[in-house]
């Protein structure tokens, strides 16, 4: 489950945010949504199994949901490798996306895997570009778009699907722009240095609050996740409500400066 | 622009320093070098350009206007010796940051450029090397003016932690403006291009140009290989590779680059102008 004590130490937060008993992107679907049905495929190559896409009602509202999922048993997480999607993964994630501007449907994305597919297969098949394609797509693309960080958040491969209106993050989870162990082994030589790195890269919820990365930590700590799902589905539906009173002019300009004025 | 005005030192001094091949090991000085085009004159291979000797080489003498050259980087999440790290690089490089970005013209084409360094901190994008290019963008979007991008860079700079990896956002913003603007952006990708880098504005072009033989990929090949526990095709991720794999329009020689710019500008004028 979801941590029982508080904590501020970041390599806590970041093996909390890995827990492999910490519910994946599956869950708040089943949680959040009635009558969902899932879509496949990139029109394209294939379908990627680490991501999850379909629309379905929140609170009687169609909306569009793309959520990584890393899978429960050995085998799940072998076919879904972990929930580090593949350049499929993020074209279907961005085909459904289109779909919901076709029918005006917000669009839910849910986050939580160490990172983009890292593999020949997925170089040759364009990882970089996939992501590239997503973060100018959904800058332009013209309904709500809230995306939530449930565990960890890993680089580019977590912000291909983290171009939003409105960013939450767990209250346990992180989001950074390298592994605590990938940044320990180039600093330090040493990934057994990861705690440290986890410290300086500031990759917490409460960092990313203050640097005004993200709107809003939902609080894990004495709560179960029926209660945390509770919580952060009267938050997106408010959210959303929030966002439809924009025109579309006010939404993508608004979108626009959120990550404008980050190191501005 | 001349060699002098183009670095803070003395000009003798460049003129007289010469560069070992990697490849080959023969050394050469640099104004033989720079006439060359940073091109080994024994064996061919590429050497890697700094910023100031790519604009040398492309841009029309005399036509480039430097914008926002004075932005330095402070140490926005107080990351261990970051400040000193800048210091050195800044002394290396002479420049002020891992991009240049400016107005100029090539054969007589105005266009906004940005070119990434690799000479700073290994071409890393931090929050100026993403304001800058916004910014490029920005100015290219209220101008009218087509974006020509040289990346050369190992992806989001660690030491600035998450405003790094948003400034891959920021730019694809900008970008995206500018490309619905109705407006041309062309990327040359140079050695090496990776991470967060390729994963937004390098693969965003209209037209993206490889330089031969440049590293181009998302995930670095020492990652993949501990990754899946071996060694990786001769070839993987060069150039040649993105051709073949549809990821590229073109592999251009280094000498033909401002000739093909070029052309590719002036069938993108604005007819009716």
């Amino acid at each position: 489950m979801l941590k029982d004590k508080k904590t501020t130490k970041a390599y806590e937060k970041v093996l909390a945010a890995r827990d492999g008993k910490r519910p994946s992107g599956g869950f708040y679907i089943s949680r959040m949504l009635d009558n969902f049905i899932e879509f496949h495929g990139d029109r394209r190559y294939g379908d990627d199994s680490a991501i999850i896409g379909g629309i379905g009602f929140l609170k009687g509202e169609p909306v569009t949901v793309i959520a990584m999922e890393r899978g429960d048993t050995i085998d799940e997480r072998m076919k879904r490798h972990f929930g580090c999607p593949t350049p499929e993964g993020y074209r279907k994630a961005l085909r459904l996306m289109k779909e919901a501007e076709k029918f005006n449907r917000p669009v839910i994305c849910f986050i939580g895997s160490s990172g983009a597919y890292c593999g020949i297969d997925a170089e040759e098949r364009g990882q970089g570009e996939a992501i590239a394609e997503n973060l100018f797509e959904m800058m332009g693309l013209k309904v709500p778009v809230i995306s939530v960080i449930i565990g960890e958040g890993g680089s580019g491969g977590a912000l291909a699907l983290g171009v939003c209106d409105t960013a939450v993050m767990l209250e346990n989870s992180v989001y950074s722009v390298i592994s605590p162990e990938g940044c320990a082994s180039i600093l330090w030589k040493d990934s057994a240095k990861a705690p440290e790195a986890a410290e300086v890269l500031k990759l917490t919820a409460q960092d990313l609050y203050k640097f005004d990365v993200i709107e809003k930590i939902i609080d894990e700590t004495d709560r179960t996740s029926e209660e945390i799902c509770y919580e952060l589905k009267n938050f997106i539906c408010d959210e959303i409500a929030e966002k439809k009173k924009l025109t579309t002019e006010e939404l993508l300009q608004e979108r626009y400066e959120k990550f404008r004025k980050i190191g501005a | 622009m001349d060699l002098k005005n183009i670095f803070n030192f003395k000009k003798d001094d460049i003129i007289a320093e010469k560069r070992t091949c990697k490849k080959c090991g023969k050394s050469t000085r640099y104004n033989e070098l720079m006439a060359n085009s940073m091109i080994c004159p024994t064996c061919g291979e590429y050497m890697r350009m700094g910023a100031m000797e790519r604009l040398e080489v492309t841009l029309d003498k005399g036509t480039f206007k430097e914008i926002d050259k004075s932005l330095k980087t402070k140490n926005p999440i107080d990351f261990p010796d970051y400040a000193d790290k800048l210091d050195k690089a800044v002394k290396t490089s002479s420049l002020n940051e891992a991009v240049v970005c400016g107005l100029g013209k090539i054969n007589g084409n105005k266009c906004a450029v940005f070119v990434m360094d690799s000479n700073f901190m290994m071409g890393s994008m931090g929050t100026v090397v993403g304001e800058k290019i916004t910014r490029l963008f920005e100015k290219a979007t209220h101008d009218k003016l087509p974006v020509i991008g040289f990346t050369t860079s190992g992806g989001a700079r660690m030491q600035e932690g998450i405003l790094s990896l948003m400034q891959m956002a920021k730019v694809s913003g900008a970008a995206k403006r500018h490309s619905d603007a109705g407006l041309l952006y062309v990327t040359v990708l140079t050695d090496p291009t990776t991470g967060g880098i390729t994963a937004s504005f390098a693969m965003q072009g209209d037209i993206i140009i490889a330089e031969p033989n440049a590293l181009i990929g998302f995930a670095g090949q020492r990652v993949i290989e501990q990754t899946i526990g071996q060694k990786l095709p001769q070839g993987f991720q060069r150039s040649e590779f993105q051709l073949d794999h549809g990821f590229v329009d073109m592999i251009e020689e280094r000498k033909r680059l401002k000739l093909t710019l070029s052309k590719i500008l002036e069938l993108h004028k604005p007819v009716n102008q």
